[in-house]
């Protein structure tokens, strides 16, 4: 795992749908990366010297107790901590090899670029398709009324949302039940076509079958999108991730191919914590 | 002996059966509070609520019964000539008896009936007061005895003083409604009257304002007319100009301290705003008169406008800004009520501030603004000083800001304010009015309510 050898391969990712085996690894492309990261809350540091790639196509899954800074690390990504005032930021993040803290680059289209599901569905007071359209018509990436319809119908698609929706479009998107109004999030982030796209802890207000399917939909959307999910569900993270992360007390304590770290651990606190002694 | 008196004693007795209760309890128990129901604190409050509230009470409904009832025993007591008099007749007569009885001036030289009469009156008086006094005192003293035999370890006098303070809270907050009902039945009585003299359609509908009556029968120019659409629509203009300055200055400054303000600029900000709340509205009055209207004057002026001195643009300016807070404030609070998780969301898919405030904030917002502009609304319509002072008194119909119009308060105020009759339409007309605004401002109300309410239910 060097950085060059991301360059060399940036061509041939979309050859390897489902990488497996460490071998194959090694054939995807980097598309985040994060070296020595550093976050403070005031004086209170959150996140310990945090290194870790990210790999296209991939889903890499953040687990650890509650307060370890995983879900701070996510925000990191697509500089949401921004609007958090005392908070700040060291060290280096680079999505596509281009530092994504770096004062020349607009926020806004970085967060175009790194979409963001969140752990509570937020459906906008708007109907279904205004839900959608939102982010084309900020970006205006549509010039036709036409276009954006279609941006909706296929944003709904990849969410496996439409059929549900697609006769009951101008109802308020906060009418749907909480599993649907998950995806319409997940729908609402695809439109704006993002190459990685971030999930907060996205299925922990929903029940069993509604969890099932964001899953589902979770390994699908791998094909064409990087997938960073935070869970406190061990099992989610073994179902839908190729690697996972361990974060404890604002250290990374161990990451790697998730059925490695959840067969074979390497570090103390891992196996503690994914055996249940502590969590 | 006077009812002073009585009230400081039975005073004195409250405090003593506090002391007194208090003890009791300690006593009974021989020192060891801990075997009590309640605190010792709570057995002296319910002694002393025995010795004092009865005793009060007591006065309260001896005083409101007492002159009637003297009353009619002095006036039954009268020869039988007197019983051919009318009502009003003998109203006088009593007023005689009662001037005489308290040395003021009588309005003839009273006959011997009358001195009579008043002798008669004095001593029930001191029959009642000293009838009182001693009543007052058993009580106060029963009521103290009572209660502290009750006093034994498994009495739960905690509980019992919780239902006196119950009952003590259901009366203060009757006391605010009863207050509202009396202003609404003597409005709509005195309105009644009032349409008894001039129809109701004269008056909603009529386009001619002149409340003039005349006092002699050659008087000129005092034919009066009370067609109230010329103050309706002066009502409309300056509460529409104050609008259109408090909306958009209320509206932003309230976005700007949700959303872009930083914690120490809001701290000092919003205070500041309040203070604009708590100006004294005579206060904005002279600033209108003496300061907004002249440089409006001035200003239209060198643009070749013609602005009156009075104009419906300076009172309505500053009102503007008086009732900024209002709209700021009330904004601020529903911006800020919309969920963070909304935010984060618009933010998440890259769209800037304004973007986000614009395409979700407000929209989310909106009832409630709505709410709070309405309030502001209902405001604007009732205020009177700021009018009075700087908007004039010509009853014109017109939709030019400047010119001088007037307004339903500024009338109210001139109809009532110095010596008036209170049966001539002139006056009357007044109450009119004010039922009108009332009518208005509470139905802007109950909307306003309504919209906040419902859009509060939606985020919680």
């Amino acid at each position: 795992m060097t950085a060059n050898v991301a360059e060399d391969m940036m061509t041939e990712t979309d050859a390897t749908d489902t990488p497996t085996s460490p071998a194959e690894q090694e054939t995807l492309a980097k598309k985040m990366v994060a070296r020595d990261v550093d976050v403070f809350y005031g004086a209170k540091q959150a996140l310990k010297k945090i290194t870790i790639d990210i790999f296209e196509n991939e889903v890499l899954s953040l687990i650890g107790p509650s307060g370890c800074g995983k879900s701070t690390f996510l925000r990191c990504l697509n500089r949401m901590n921004d609007t958090i005032d005392i908070c700040r930021v060291n060290g280096d993040i680079t999505l596509d090899e281009q530092n994504i803290y770096d004062p020349a680059l607009d926020v806004v289209q970085l967060r175009a670029r790194v979409g963001m599901v969140f752990q509570k569905p937020n459906p906008f007071p708007k109907s279904i398709h205004d839900n959608i359209a939102y982010g084309p018509k900020i970006h205006g990436m549509t010039r036709h009324k036409d276009e954006l319809d279609q941006i909706v119908q296929t944003s709904l698609e990849k969410a496996g949302l439409w059929n549900e929706v697609k006769d009951r479009l101008a109802e308020p998107g906060t009418g749907l039940s909480g599993g649907q109004q998950q995806r319409l999030c997940i729908a609402r982030a695809i439109a704006v076509s993002p190459e990685v796209i971030l999930m907060d802890e996205p299925c922990s207000a929903l029940d069993p079958i509604a969890t099932a399917i964001i899953e589902e939909l979770i390994d699908e959307l791998r094909q064409n999108y990087t997938i960073v999910i935070v869970t406190h569900n061990m099992q989610q993270a073994a179902r839908v991730s190729q690697k996972t992360a361990f974060f404890h007390l604002g250290d990374m304590a161990e990451h790697g191919p998730t059925d490695e770290i959840f067969t074979n651990p390497r570090d103390n606190r891992t196996q503690g914590y994914i055996t249940g002694r502590y969590g | 002996m006077s009812v002073d008196y009585l009230i400081l004693t039975v005073l004195v007795l409250t405090a003593a059966g506090f002391y007194l209760g208090r003890s009791r309890s300690i006593a009974v128990t021989g020192g060891r509070t801990r075997d009590l129901h309640s605190v010792p604190g709570y057995y002296g409050v319910y002694v002393a609520i025995w010795a004092g509230i009865p005793a009060l009470l007591l006065v309260l409904v001896w005083l409101s019964a007492e002159t009637s009832v003297i009353k009619n025993m002095v006036l039954s007591a009268l020869p039988a000539s007197y019983e051919a008099l009318t009502p009003s007749e003998l109203e006088l007569v009593w007023v005689d008896i009662r001037n005489l009885a308290t040395g003021n001036i009588v309005s003839a030289q009273p006959s011997p009936t009358v001195v009579a009469a008043s002798e008669h009156y004095l001593s029930l008086r001191a029959l009642s007061d000293w009838a009182l006094f001693l009543l007052g005192l058993v009580l106060a003293i029963g009521g103290l005895l009572y209660a502290r035999a009750r006093v034994t370890p498994t009495f739960r006098a905690r509980n019992r003083v919780e239902k006196v303070l119950n009952v003590f809270l259901i009366i203060c907050s009757t006391i605010a409604i009863f207050t509202t009902i009396g202003i609404v039945l003597s409005l709509l009585f005195e309105s009644f009257r009032f349409f008894t003299r001039v129809p109701v359609t004269d008056f909603l509908f009529g386009l001619h304002w002149s409340p003039q009556t005349a006092i002699r029968e050659d008087q000129v120019g005092s034919t009066g007319a009370f067609g109230a659409i010329p103050l309706f629509a002066g009502t409309l203009l300056i509460s529409f100009i104050a609008l259109a300055v408090a909306v958009p200055i209320g509206l932003m400054s309230a976005i700007y301290l949700s959303d872009y303000a930083p914690k120490r600029v809001r701290g000092t900000i919003k205070p500041i705003l309040e203070i604009l709340a708590g100006i004294p509205t005579v206060v904005y009055g002279f600033f209108a008169i003496l300061t907004v209207a002249p440089v409006l004057r001035d200003l239209g002026a060198s643009l070749g406008l013609d602005v009156s001195a009075n104009s419906a643009l300076a009172a309505g300016v500053v009102m503007g800004i008086m009732i900024v807070p209002f709209v700021s404030s009330l904004s601020d609070d529903v911006i800020n009520a919309v969920p963070q998780s909304l935010r984060d969301g618009s933010y998440g898919l890259g769209a800037t501030k304004s973007e986000t405030i614009r395409t979700v904030i407000l929209p989310a917002a909106l009832p409630g603004i709505v709410g709070a502009v309405l309030l502001a609304a209902s405001r604007a319509i009732g205020e009177t000083m700021i009018v009075v002072m700087a908007a004039g008194l010509a009853a014109n119909i017109t939709a030019n800001p400047f010119e001088a119009v007037t307004t339903v308060t500024v009338q109210i105020a001139t109809l009532l304010v110095g010596d008036q009759e209170f049966d001539s339409a002139k006056t009357l007309s007044a109450f009119a009015l004010g039922l009108v605004l009332f009518v208005v401002t509470l139905f802007l109300n109950v909307i306003a309510l309504r919209i906040v309410r419902k859009y509060r239910e939606k985020y919680d």
